[in-house]
């Protein structure tokens, strides 16, 4: 398994990989290594830096050449610049040769310093085609045998993209003898192989398809649905053909297994909205619509937290949890007292007070923070994805949030199981006026059972922040999504929530390819309905005789 | 017999009655035979918002019935209601012929758009108004009763069942806005032209409409009428009090819950048929879950199971709707959501409760103040 | 095998709906009226009805005892269709099988059953609570559009009588006292005109003169339906009692007259041993 961070996934875009060289080469410092040759090798490469600047295009072939081979730090840096025209040149007198960044900022060809003069207009040095490929494999060699490991693997991976030529794919061979790391070693026979499948002789074209089988580079397939389409030779036509079904049944297995993942994710974003709703529904049998409003007030904590703190954007997530439960907790706890404290008992009264409510909350948001989405940024940690193979990868808010659900959820399990609250919740849920003999305080118990059940909503707004944006009708579009849940897993029981949850989310992503979005939940809804036919009082029901009431 | 059964004890629903009646006669008149430039005149603009708020009033009828008498709370009654109002929109959009933007003399314009070639078959027949009439009945009632038969028959009810019933408007509004579904997606139905031949947009059609919403609604309140003082409505209201005990009397509450929430879904699509060609448009906005629950605020303000508070409130809550939104255009849910809160706290029986509740306590000093007097 | 094989078909299909009295064909010809063989129900693995074998003469009062839990309720339950036994059987007459019947029908067919908590409908009349529990066409249609005949409405009038509300005949039922609440429920039974009444705690709440009228009332009853009376009130038990039958834990532990039970050993243990 090969974890790509953030900047890597985006190998091909030359620029970025340029600033991540340029960082890790300022972090380094000079080696010592590099002392004593380096003044001589790094005049000769500054001059012949400002020579690409100038003379005729015959001439910056052999420069490039002289670069390359000098085998300065810089050579790859400047030769990639220099092939994706964003080396630039100054106008005036003396030339200054420079990479212009994607965000327009200036470094210097030879030091890699940042430059804040204004330079004036510049111009792009000009590269034709004879040139261009010339720095392709150039730029491909310099980088194969760069000491980074990441910065070989990225060469072998754009060799496998782009496609190579002869003289790179006798350069991989020889490479691959001496590297050292068996996921580049992988790669570059998948390199050489990609190049010998355009091969003459049908033997080596047999033994390039044999190793590309299995590869779940999509790059690969093209090269292979040709041959199983029209090779020449008959054992390569059938040998190419089992590789693709070995592909394709691959593919299905990462492909169902992406599916699985984005169900479970989707089921964690229910199960955080559903959980809180499951407390104040299932034990207190308080109907709260106002409850996706309450993950709404949730996200903009979240967002008022990020703007307070706007250079801390991890530390402010962490902020916004607890925080978040706290706002939340409390505007719940507001809600029982004010107004649901005076419906016990009078469960359609409760769900159209807290209608009347989740109403207000919505224009509040509105009045406050304008009708606008605001979009709360993630953290570096939560962007990016985890590359199990080219055909999977996770992305990390999805995954983190999954795990965040579960956190919730057996933290909650464990406060109802384990807490002196836990146990007077479950006292005042199956008998009041005996809960409240033995001495329980009935109402102090609902304002705080509610106030949890909030809380939670609030946190769960945390997470629904970073995976969308933050505006006024954040809630509404969960809220009927979590009463299904709670519905379908059964009133009461958390772990009921827990695999309703899942199971919609599961069902939603497998329902999707076929149906699309909006229909797969319409279908859903048609569903669940058909399932209460079949047990009314969802998956796992409260057994005995009060629930047979 | 029968008048006597449907009128007496029910003074205020003659009262209600009686304005209808009075507004049914008098604002064609104002309208139609006084100039304009008279002080009593009553603007086209007037009427229809009139005859707006009586197709509301049609739908809030429909919902207290239900709700009120058989303690069904549907929060998707708006469903009902845009199916009528879509059936009756097709018909419209057959009307309109050749006469669209595109000229096609078949197809609506958003099916030229997007590039059909044939009329679906769900459109057959709509050209005609018998058709679309029978449809405005019979779709809302197929639905209402798949719906019920299928939630009454597992005992689902309550809050349960108040949000189911969101789910199916909500479910079907995701299905009306998708353009593949052939109801014109997100524009909905819209360009009218014509109805019966007359021009839509005409004085006299317009109050044409006012009429005919005012006449269904009389009738729609004398047949709710019918029911609740029948003994069927006894059996409802005992159904609403003790389900179970109706059930061990030898009632099959579910047939009975069944035909009252089918007749309640019927008077809800009439209400959306009559509403359409006064407003011009049907889009899939109406099957949105916060227009079934405004709904449910208009009854309850009004005050719930009493037939005539339902369209006391739907009158009152829009009128009110329409004084707010012209200073305050945007900030409409404020009082809208205080309102769901007051009502339910501290007004449980509605204007009608707090009207009835004045009289009691203006007769009790009265009567006491006699009593003072020598 | 099952001698009730072919009943079972023919009690699923036509006839309660078709006949709303069709307790009045019930076969009683072998004596009992209802058959309750080897029923068991359980939740969550709690033995409620434990190899219940129960039978009971058609014309009979039978009261039942038991301490807390001995199953009672739930062997109405199980009689009136709201509780479906795990297995074994439960036969009106010879012929039919309660099993396959749901609430309303069975009520149709003429069991009448008065729970432990008086359940009035309080926002009706006294008049309107028999009203709606008159033997009738239940079926929406025949109820929204038919009046009560006036064998009917005679019918009330009898019926108030014997339970001693003709004065409260307009009352709202939620303003009776609890013990007209009783007889009123009673009475709602006696409209339905059943073969089998079976009645929750008849007393509970009672003051003493309450409880000696209802005593009458039921005795009364007994012979023209059979009476199934629950009841914690011992005193109460054998003012009425022919025959009793002691529940505990979901399986008859005796039945005989009130003195033959009262000094069973096994029920001496039961009420006064642990």
């Amino acid at each position: 398994m090969i974890v790509t961070n953030a900047m890597f996934k985006l190998q091909n875009s030359v620029r970025r990989y340029l600033s991540f060289t340029l960082l890790l080469v300022m972090a380094l410092g000079f080696s010592p290594g590099y002392a004593q040759s380096a003044p001589d090798k790094t005049t000769t490469f500054n001059t012949l830096v400002d020579e690409l600047a100038e003379g005729s295009l015959s001439k910056r072939i052999k420069t490039v050449s002289a670069i390359a081979t000098l085998k300065h730090e810089r050579s790859a840096i400047v030769l990639s610049a220099l092939q994706d025209g964003s080396l630039k040149a100054t106008r005036g007198d003396p030339t200054l040769v420079v990479i212009e960044l994607e965000d327009d900022s200036l470094l210097s060809a030879q030091t890699g310093a940042l430059i804040n003069d204004d330079l004036g207009r510049l111009k792009r040095i000009p590269i034709h085609n004879k040139l261009r490929s010339q720095l392709h494999t150039l730029v491909a060699q310099l980088n194969l045998s760069s000491p980074d490991k990441a910065i070989r693997l990225g060469a072998v991976n754009r060799l496998i993209t782009d496609g190579g030529n002869e003289e790179t794919a006798t350069t991989l061979q020889a490479l691959r003898e001496s590297e050292p790391d068996s996921g580049v070693r992988d790669a570059m026979s998948t390199a050489i192989a990609m190049y010998n499948i355009q091969s003459d002789d049908a033997n080596v074209r047999l033994n390039a398809v044999k190793q590309l089988q299995g590869s779940l580079i999509p790059e690969v397939r093209g090269p292979l649905a040709a041959l199983a389409d029209s090779d020449p030779d008959k054992a390569v036509q059938q040998e190419a053909q089992q590789a693709l079904e070995s592909i394709e049944g691959r593919l299905k297995v990462f492909r169902f297994s992406e599916n699985v993942f984005f169900g479970l994710s989707l089921g964690s974003v229910f199960l955080l909205s559903a959980i809180g709703l499951a407390i104040t529904f299932g034990v207190m049998g308080v109907i709260n619509m106002a409850h996706g409003e309450l993950m709404m007030i949730g996200a903009y904590t979240t967002w008022v937290i990020q703007q307070l703190l706007p250079n801390h954007i991890g530390i402010s997530l962490f902020i916004a949890i607890p925080s978040a439960f706290v706002v939340a907790g409390l505007v719940g706890i507001a809600i029982e007292r004010g107004v649901i404290q005076f419906l016990y008992g009078r469960p359609l009264e409760t769900l159209l007070a807290t209608f009347g409510i989740s109403l207000i909350l919505q224009q509040a948001a509105r009045s406050i923070f304008s009708p606008l989405n605001r979009a709360v940024s993630l953290p570096e940690w939560m962007s990016g994805s985890l590359q199990i193979n080219p055909a999977l990868s996770l992305t990390f808010n999805r995954l983190y949030i999954l795990l965040f659900g579960l956190m919730v959820f057996f933290a909650l399990l464990t406060i109802l199981k384990k807490t002196s609250l836990g146990l007077k919740v479950r006292a005042v849920s199956q008998n009041r006026p005996m809960a409240r003999a033995v001495g329980v305080r009935a109402s102090w118990v609902d304002a705080l059972t509610f106030g949890l059940g909030s809380g939670i909503a609030g946190i769960a707004g945390v997470a629904l922040s970073q995976l969308t944006n933050v505006g006024p009708n954040l809630g509404q579009a969960y809220i009927i999504d979590s009463f299904m849940v709670v519905v379908f897993g059964g009133v009461g029981n958390l772990w009921g929530t827990l695999v309703g949850a899942m199971g919609i989310g599961l069902l939603n992503k497998f329902m999707e390819p076929y149906a699309g979005a909006v229909l797969a939940k319409v279908l859903i809804l048609v569903l669940l309905i058909l399932f209460i036919q079949k047990k009314p009082k969802g998956l796992f029901p409260q057994k005995g005789r009060a629930a047979a009431d | 017999m029968l008048t006597q059964r449907l009128l007496t004890s029910d003074k205020g629903g003659m009262v209600v009655l009686g304005i209808l009646a009075l507004t049914c006669i008098l604002v064609p008149i104002l309208n139609l035979a006084v100039p304009e430039s008279s002080p009593l005149h009553v603007s086209t603009f007037t009427v229809t918002l009139l005859g707006k708020f009586l197709c509301y009033a049609l739908l809030a009828l429909a919902l207290d019935l239900i709700w009120g008498y058989a303690g069904i709370l549907s929060l998707g009654h708006g469903a009902f209601f845009a199916l009528g109002g879509y059936a009756m929109g097709m018909y419209l959009m057959r009307q309109i012929g050749d006469r669209g933007k595109y000229g096609d003399p078949l197809l609506p314009d958003f099916m030229v758009f997007l590039n059909w070639d044939s009329l679906p078959w769900y459109w057959l027949g709509f050209d005609m108004f018998w058709f679309a009439m029978a449809m405005v009945i019979l779709v809302p009632a197929i639905l209402a009763w798949v719906f019920g038969w299928l939630a009454f028959r597992s005992r689902v009810t309550g809050v349960y069942f108040a949000i189911i019933t969101q789910a199916l408007t909500y479910a079907l509004m995701l299905a009306f806005f998708r353009n593949e579904m052939g109801f014109g997606g997100n524009n909905g139905l819209t360009d009218f032209k014509d109805i019966l031949g007359f021009s839509i947009t005409a004085d006299s059609t317009r109050i044409g409409l006012f009429l005919a919403s005012g006449i269904m609604l009389i009738i729609a309140y004398l047949a709710c009428r019918y029911i609740v003082t029948s003994r069927m409505g006894r059996v409802i209201v005992s159904i609403r009090d003790a389900e179970t005990r109706t059930r061990f009397c030898g009632y099959q509450v579910e047939s009975y819950k069944l035909w009252l929430f089918v007749f309640s879904a019927i008077l809800a699509g009439i209400a959306g048929a009559l509403y359409v060609p006064q407003v011009g448009i049907i889009n899939p906005g109406e099957f949105s879950p916060l227009n079934s629950i405004e709904l449910v605020v208009w009854v309850a303000t009004g005050g719930r199971g009493t037939l005539y508070g339902a369209i006391v409130g739907a009158f009152s809550v829009n009128y009110g709707k329409t004084i707010f939104t012209s200073f305050y255009p945007e900030a409409w849910l404020f009082p809208l959501g205080l309102l769901f809160v007051l009502v339910t706290l501290v007004l449980p029986k509605g204007l009608v409760g707090l009207f009835s509740r004045f009289k009691r306590r203006h007769k009790k000093s009265n009567d006491a103040k006699q009593e003072d007097a020598p | 095998m099952n001698p009730f094989k072919h009943a079972r078909n023919w009690s699923t299909r036509a006839l309660p709906v078709k006949d709303p009295n069709f307790g009045h064909a019930v076969d009683t010809s072998h004596g009992p009226i209802l058959y309750i063989e080897d029923v068991n129900v359980s939740f969550d693995g709690f033995k409620a009805l434990n190899n219940l074998n129960l039978f009971i003469d058609d014309g009979e009062l039978r009261c039942i005892i038991g301490p807390n839990g001995a199953g009672k309720t739930t062997m109405m339950d199980v009689i009136t269709g709201k509780t479906k036994p795990d297995s074994g059987s439960i036969f009106f007459g010879q012929q039919i099988n309660l099993q396959h019947l749901s609430e309303h029908q069975i009520s149709r067919g003429g069991i009448g059953r008065k729970f432990q908590k008086p359940t009035v409908f309080e926002a009706l009349s006294v008049y309107e609570n028999l009203e709606l529990a008159t033997a009738d066409d239940k079926r929406v249609w025949h109820i929204l559009s038919h009046q009560l005949t006036g064998a009917q409405r005679d019918k009330i009038d009898e019926v108030l009588y014997t339970i001693g509300l003709s004065q409260h005949v307009h009352n709202s039922a939620g303003n009776l006292s609890h013990g007209q609440k009783q007889w009123l429920e009673i009475g709602m039974l006696l409209m339905q005109s059943p073969r089998v009444l079976l009645v929750d705690e008849p007393v509970a709440g009672m003051t003493g003169e309450e409880t000696e009228r209802t005593a009458e009332l039921l005795t009364s009853l007994a012979g023209k339906h059979s009476v199934i009376v629950v009841e914690h009130d011992m005193a109460f038990v054998r003012s009425i009692a022919k025959k009793v039958t002691v529940l505990h834990q979901g399986s008859v532990l005796a039945e005989g007259t009130m003195d033959q039970v009262q000094s069973n050993p096994k029920v001496i243990e039961v009420y006064l041993g642990e």
